[in-house]
């Protein structure tokens, strides 16, 4: 900064550069808040606009848009799919994992934290792109190409290492008083999980649930590959459909699905992230 | 919670917990009962299909046609083939310049640099911009394709509105910048919040007698958080270079073009596998691509091990 005279106070000097601080500071925070913004304004404006374009312009309300969605004859649909593939990803992930995080946080099986170890590297290296070819191929030869049952059981595998591995850090600090006197009671081992373990462990729970949601909701490429039928395609593929398709793009339809798609994760996710605080896991987001 | 936490402090409690830990009585046969239909599907979803690639790459396994009918061994065929191909070396380089520039360099300095001005604001700026980088990267990958595909577009696009710069096709001109840049974008909340953990870590006396001994913020930078966030760093290298080196994303804005310019590994290997269906050559491939993923997994296992 202004070091050219060393006549003047230091307290002036410290004074310019903190201002220049403060200005790069503004400055920095600035630039990077409208580089993130700026793609992301569209999403917001397009979908309320009679006439939306590719550019970001003030719209002309309406609420029109939202129609085409129903006029579409596979938009409501691929809504639906997106949501039978979720909770079918997240209704087996938990249940699985709950069983087996409950089972290895209470029972010391000789090699258990080599399995989950070993689990968490196999899903941090089998990954949805390293694997697309076998997955396929093993999809094909099961019969299951072009089903949702297809879809639900390739996600689930991909993402169960990573939610055992949460869930049973989170059970080992659930307190185990209340299983012992329902042992005492009579209850059998899956009762007590069922009746005394879940309702404890529940936030870990709904943790890894919403966590599974926001994965399989997203996730492009799994159902990309296995679903050719378009009555079966979740939103994901049906969006990438939508402006790769022949033809003039029809961006009413593309603007109001976009929103309708994508706001359910934000909501979900911004909510989570509230009360769990940040965190990430690996997984097969892509 | 709170209590079964505290008690694991001392080791003769930690002892009595252990012998106490089956309090549901589910013995070890009962406890395998309960794990195996977690380990089946993966073992059958995830671990297979990694084994089976090895199987599947030596045969020349076709989608369609002859050999779709007739499936041969080929032993190390699709290898050479791939090691002679021009595209397979294409879309290797290509990969090395997207995950230096988009995930270490980019995301990491971006995230970084975020975490760091951030890190003494409370309020509403900080929200904003967390949540603005947040956003990018949970919005699902075909939007997010499709944001940036309006913000470039050559026509109406707000990048060449607001550049002045009418007609010029980004995603064309400049594919690869234009990928990288996206991919910056989705993923910079990642190390973001990892560095931001990180900072907090970082004890505030040390850097308080460094302030009051004169130390500028970039002394203080070098010489006290960069040494006290190592591991971090460390782990946030990693975990993006797997990352980004998986991501499909890109395919999404560019499906691999003009002409194999932004052909990344992942959309080369779709589209020789199930583009144009030679899934036998797709699967010697996969294999290269999981034998990198299984290297960089282990060098953070050992870095991190030695630590």
């Amino acid at each position: 900064m202004t070091m050219a005279t060393r006549t003047p106070s230091r307290t002036t000097s410290r004074t310019a550069t903190r201002f220049v601080g403060r200005l790069g500071f503004v400055v920095f925070i600035t630039v990077v808040s409208v580089f993130f913004a700026l793609p992301m304004v569209w999403l917001v404006v397009a979908p309320f606009d009679a006439n939306p374009t590719m550019s970001v312009k003030w719209p002309d309300w309406t609420l029109n848009n939202f129609h085409r969605i129903l006029e579409n004859p596979y938009a409501f649909g691929s809504i639906v799919n997106s949501l039978i593939i979720s909770v079918g990803v997240v209704a087996l992930t938990v249940i699985l994992a709950t069983l087996a995080a409950y089972a290895l946080s209470r029972v010391r099986i000789p090699g258990r934290d080599a399995l989950l170890y070993g689990l968490l590297l196999l899903s941090s290296i089998v990954t949805g792109t390293a694997a697309m070819v076998p997955t396929f191929q093993l999809i094909s030869a099961l019969g299951l190409i072009n089903t949702q049952l297809g879809v639900v059981l390739v996600m689930s595998g991909g993402l169960l290492p990573t939610v055992v591995f949460i869930l049973k850090d989170f059970m080992d600090s659930v307190p185990k008083s209340y299983e012992e006197s329902a042992r005492l009671y009579g209850a059998t081992p899956f009762q007590i999980l069922r009746d005394v373990v879940v309702p404890v462990a529940r936030p870990g729970i709904a943790f890894v649930a919403v966590w599974s949601v926001v994965q399989a909701w997203s996730n492009f490429l799994v159902p990309f590959i296995l679903l050719r039928d378009p009555t079966l395609q979740p939103a994901g593929v049906l969006m990438y459909t939508f402006y790769t398709e022949a033809g003039q793009a029809d961006l009413r339809l593309i603007a109001a699905f976009s929103l309708v798609y994508t706001l359910p994760v934000v909501v979900i996710y911004f909510l989570v992230n509230r009360k769990f605080g940040f965190r990430f896991y690996g997984g097969i987001k892509s | 919670m709170v209590s079964t936490r505290s008690v694991t402090g001392t080791g003769v409690v930690r002892a009595r917990r252990n012998r106490a830990d089956d309090v549901a009585g589910l013995g070890r046969a009962r406890a395998g009962v309960f794990v195996a239909p977690a380990l089946l599907m993966i073992g059958m979803f995830l671990l297979f299909p990694a084994i089976w690639t090895i199987y599947l790459g030596m045969t020349d396994f076709r989608l369609t046609g002859l050999a779709a009918a007739h499936t041969s061994f080929v032993g190390l065929g699709n290898f050479t083939a791939a090691f002679g191909d021009k595209a397979f070396w294409n879309a290797l380089q290509l990969t090395v310049v997207f995950v230096a520039l988009s995930g270490v360099i980019g995301q990491s300095l971006l995230g970084f640099s975020l975490a760091w001005s951030l890190r003494r604001l409370k309020g509403w700026v900080r929200t904003l911009v967390e949540s603005l980088a947040l956003a990018a990267w949970v919005i699902p990958g075909s939007v997010n394709a499709f944001l940036w595909i309006a913000l470039l577009d050559r026509r109406d696009g707000t990048l060449n509105t607001l550049l002045n710069t009418p007609g010029t096709a980004w995603l064309i001109s400049y594919p690869m910048a234009m990928i990288v840049i996206f991919n910056i974008w989705v993923g910079t909340a990642f190390s973001m919040q990892l560095f931001s953990s990180a900072l907090s870590s970082v004890s505030p006396s040390q850097l308080e007698s460094a302030q009051i001994a004169g130390a500028s913020e970039f002394r203080q930078l070098f010489d006290i958080v960069l040494p006290t966030i190592k591991g971090h760093i460390l782990t946030n290298t990693l975990m993006i270079t797997l990352w980004t080196f998986n991501t499909f994303t890109p395919f999404l804005l560019t499906a691999g073009g003009p002409n194999r310019k932004t052909e990344i590994f992942s959309v080369y290997i779709y589209k020789s596998a199930i583009g144009s269906g030679q899934l036998g050559f797709g699967a010697a491939i996969s294999m290269i691509m999981l034998l990198i993923n299984l290297a960089i997994a282990l060098l953070y296992m050992r870095v991190g091990r030695k630590r």
